[in-house]
């Protein structure tokens, strides 16, 4: 089916009902487009961001019925019908307990980064309230920084877990 | 200078609402508009109570959009709550905008701090003749100008209209350290929360009606060209609508989003000439290196005679690879060519040098050229190429001329580089070779220090000049702060057909990398404790000066902080069993860093567990600020020191993702500590310094613990 699909890339378009941040979207795209660009290019939710393109570097995280994914390599056809949620959505008004926690800690420098390491973090809260330091290490270590804010990441993620104090 | 009046200036930007912010500095004498007063291009404050700070450098997370309106408030005793911040596009007000060297705080200290005194002055006067009061009987405290005996008190907006009309003062008092309020305080930097939102507009975000995306096929060879290309199947692609040549070594395709234009370049078939480096591979660099370290060198630094020591000699080679940047956003820009101009929103670090080089590749004059600076998401000297900027324009352009009829618009594109792009077609921190020499007295202190810094020029390759044969950047990275008699560091330029960039820290890295490992070396030599023997280096003379190019270094700030760092560190305490310590320090950009890390090995391999860095920047604006520089800088060292290596195989970069150049994960970093030597000098460079001392650092420690000597980089290989 995959390989169908790579195959075909690009070639042809087919609609899609995307359910993000709890509303319906019907995107018309090609079937093999990462969930990315389909959500930066066309939905304009540009808080997602492209770093890698390979799942490497976890700039493009978003939760999908929950789970942190890499949307540059997850095909918009795979996830059609299920619950997405970007960074946009993470809550009503952009101050979820760990944007909180980033703002407290003052974690972001460039800043690129640091809405899929927030999405990878409310991913691993919402599993493990209270994290130990290498539950932490081991949630993040997939999301890169090249500015080098890890520790003050961490510093934000038990600051969120003790309700942000 | 523009006809423009201010009043016409101020209606004009007003009607385009909040565009590139743009200020004529007013000759002394002239008078402003009543709807705002803006007594010089950094500044504007309005009736409503509105201050705007304009801030000319670039922000690429460290900081800057804080940092120097910080500098300005405090001079003009603003309540920091009033302020807003306006970024400006490239301009021909601010003087040079280039973002690196560590030196926006640096050089903007003085003009901020003159712009907000003499703003602060004049509302003073400007309250005084309101109330008809001496200007001693006012102050000016947290955004307004209080008369104390009558405890009358008009807001900075209440002002404008009196103060727009007051002249100018020329020489302005400016406030001592000790009354700072803002300077010095951990003020909440104000990108912080749409960074955290995801609604911060970098310049891979920007959007416009109608805008295309392009991303380019280009020569994997370095030098090489295009001979042909078959665009069939990339047209075939849906929503792929234009596929062209935009210079002799790349193709743009052209679509309606970045993935369409992606699929179009994968099925792309481009025949490339492979030209003349196609057989160039790392050895055969690293050979060139060893050849050109045959040849004279340049005398950046020479103290004494090094010819005339006499005792033992030591003597050591480090050698350095090339290194990629890697920001995490890859390289974009957004240009809109629409005939007779072209406006763009770049990630640049240099806006000016942009607009000049986009004016040419596109044959307009540069005030034909608009460019709007957007956030960056990462810099680290990548983003001081203009590349991406010429790119985006010349495909615009092509776009354009593809088109035909009378009445053309432009089509804004967007060019995308992949992380491969950025990997493989970068600008790479120079591949270099060290030569050290010294000579021991019978103590083991060193009489004689020779440092040969083998590597090609930046600038040199980029066809700047090189002033006396000394590269542009060696000036601020390779000073030898230590009070040895008889000194010699020199530059031996090489050559190379690999395209070279500044990346964080410049040369320093590879200077202080060679220069503290060597110290380190001399230290076992002499059997001495590595700290005790550089602070003999340092303390010979109480406050000696080296004066080094333009800047003059003093041994006892030194000194100071490797004390600070030694002292927090513990360096006199015994560390845990298999925990082993190295330390090392270095000055560059005008500031002083020293930094302790400290390790264990598992299975040959360094765990780095803590460092503990300490800087002398002088005046410190922002702490947090301050420490998230160093503490990333350090993190970013880390990666260069353990991983970072660009190879080359038949005349092409080898590595293409995080997976085969594969920078600091949250498992690898240490906790760092940070301590800042209380000082009231002028602010120097905080960017930067903290790279340099943490590979000889670590290589130190690594030597402590397994009495090797680590003398290439990377140290994994």
């Amino acid at each position: 089916m995959i390989v169908q699909v790579a195959f075909d890339i690009g070639k042809h378009m087919a609609n899609f009902t995307l359910r993000i941040n709890g509303e319906d979207k019907k995107v018309s795209v090609s079937p093999g487009t990462p969930l990315l660009w389909v959500l930066r290019d066309t939905l304009e939710l540009t808080g997602t961001k492209f770093g890698c393109g390979a799942g490497f570097c976890g700039a493009c995280t978003v939760h999908v019925e929950g789970t942190a994914i890499r949307s540059c390599s997850t095909p918009v056809s795979q996830v059609a019908g299920k619950g997405i949620t970007t960074i946009e959505g993470l809550s009503a008004n952009g101050l979820h307990v760990l944007q909180k926690a980033w703002i407290a800690e003052e974690v972001p420098q460039c800043g690129y980064c640091q809405t899929g390491q927030i999405m990878t973090a409310a991913a691993l809260l919402a599993k493990t309230p209270n994290p130990s330091d290498e539950q932490i290490t081991q949630a993040m270590n997939g999301n890169l920084c090249r500015c080098g804010t890890y520790e003050r990441i961490r510093k934000a993620i038990h600051r969120a877990a003790g309700g942000g104090q | 200078m523009s006809p423009l009046s201010r009043r016409d200036f101020v209606a004009a930007g007003l009607a385009a609402g909040a565009g590139l912010v743009v200020g004529f500095y007013l000759p002394h004498g002239k008078r402003a508009g009543k709807e705002v007063f803006s007594p010089n291009a950094y500044l504007r404050i309005t009736p409503d109570n509105k201050i705007t700070i304009v801030v000319a450098r670039s922000e690429m997370g460290q900081g800057v959009r804080t940092a120097l309106p910080m500098i300005l408030a405090e001079e003009l005793e603003a309540d920091w709550k009033q302020i807003e911040i306006e970024q400006a596009g490239a301009s021909t007000l601010y003087g040079d905008q280039g973002t690196g060297g560590s030196a926006s705080v640096k050089t903007a200290w003085d003009p901020m701090r003159k712009a907000g005194a003499a703003a602060r002055e004049m509302l003073i006067s400007a309250a005084a003749l309101t109330w008809g009061v001496p200007r001693s009987s006012c102050a000016a405290v947290e955004g307004s100008i209080l008369h104390g005996a009558s405890k009358r008190r008009l807001s900075y907006g209440e002002l404008v209209e009196k103060a727009a009309t007051l002249p100018i003062p020329i020489d302005v008092p400016l406030k001592q350290s000790k009354d700072y309020k803002i300077v010095g305080q951990r003020l909440a930097r104000v990108d912080t929360p749409p960074k955290v939102k995801g609604v911060a507009v970098f310049g891979i975000d920007f959007r416009m009606p109608g805008m295309k995306y392009a991303v380019l096929s280009r020569c994997p060879t370095i030098g090489g060209k295009m001979l042909s290309v078959d665009d069939k199947e990339s047209k075939r692609i849906s929503g792929v609508s234009y596929v062209g040549k935009i210079s002799d070594a790349a193709v743009a395709v052209v679509a309606d989003s970045v993935w369409g234009a992606m699929e179009g370049r994968r099925v792309l078939s481009v025949n490339w000439d492979d030209g003349p480096n196609k057989n160039l591979n790392t050895p055969a660099v690293v050979e060139g290196l060893k050849q050109a370290a045959a040849k004279k060198g340049t005398s950046l630094y020479s103290a004494g005679n090094v010819a005339k020591a006499t005792g033992r000699r030591v003597t050591a080679e480090y050698h350095l690879p090339f290194m990629a940047h890697a920001p995490m956003e890859p390289g974009n820009c957004t240009a809109n060519y629409s005939g007779s101009g072209c406006e763009l929103w770049a990630p640049t670090q240099v806006p000016q040098d942009c607009r000049d080089s986009v004016a040419q590749a596109l044959g307009l004059d540069p005030d034909q050229v608009k460019v709007n600076v957007t956030l960056m998401g990462g810099g680290f000297g990548r983003r001081l190429e203009h590349d991406y900027a010429v790119e985006a324009a010349l495909v615009s352009k092509a776009v354009f001329n593809s088109k035909t009829g009378d009445s053309k618009i432009g089509t804004p594109v967007k060019v995308i580089w992949t992380r491969e792009d950025d990997m493989r077609f970068s600008t790479y921190r120079p591949a270099s070779l060290h030569q050290l020499s010294a000579v021991l007295d019978g103590a083991g202190w060193p009489v004689a220090l020779t440092h040969r810094i083998i590597a090609p020029t930046i600038a040199g390759q980029k066809g700047q000049p090189v002033p006396g044969g000394v590269d542009p950047d060696l000036p601020d990275e390779a000073a030898f702060v230590y009070g040895v008699e008889n000194v010699s560091i020199e530059t031996v330029i090489a050559e190379t057909p690999v395209p070279l960039g500044w990346m964080r820290s410049v040369y320093a890295l590879q200077a202080g990398f060679a220069s503290e490992s060597f110290i380190d070396e001399l230290a076992a030599a002499a059997g001495k404790d590595p700290l005790e023997y550089r602070l003999h280096m340092l303390a010979q003379d109480k406050d000696r000066d080296i004066q080094y190019f333009t800047t003059t270094w003093h041994t006892a700030r030194m000194r100071g902080v490797l004390q600070l760092a030694a002292e927090k560190a513990g360096w006199k305490n015994a560390l845990p069993a298999g925990r082993f310590r190295g330390i090392a320090c270095f000055g560059c950009f005008s500031s002083y860093m020293a930094e302790v890390v400290e390790i264990s090995m598992e299975n040959d391999v360094p765990r780095v567990h803590r460092v503990v860095a300490a800087v002398d920047c002088g005046q410190v604006v922002n702490p947090s600020i301050m420490e998230q520089q160093i503490q990333g800088g350090i993190v970013f060292a880390l990666s260069n020191a353990l991983r970072a290596k660009i190879t080359i195989e038949k005349g092409r970069v080898v590595q293409g993702n995080f997976d085969d150049y594969t920078p600091l994960r949250m498992e690898e970093t240490p906790v760092v500590e940070v301590y800042a030597v209380p000082s009231t000098e002028a602010p120097t460079g905080i960017g930067e310094p903290s790279v340099p001392p943490l590979a000889p650092a670590l290589c130190n420690a690594i030597y402590a613990a397994t009495k090797k000597r680590i003398r290439v980089l990377p140290i994994l290989g």
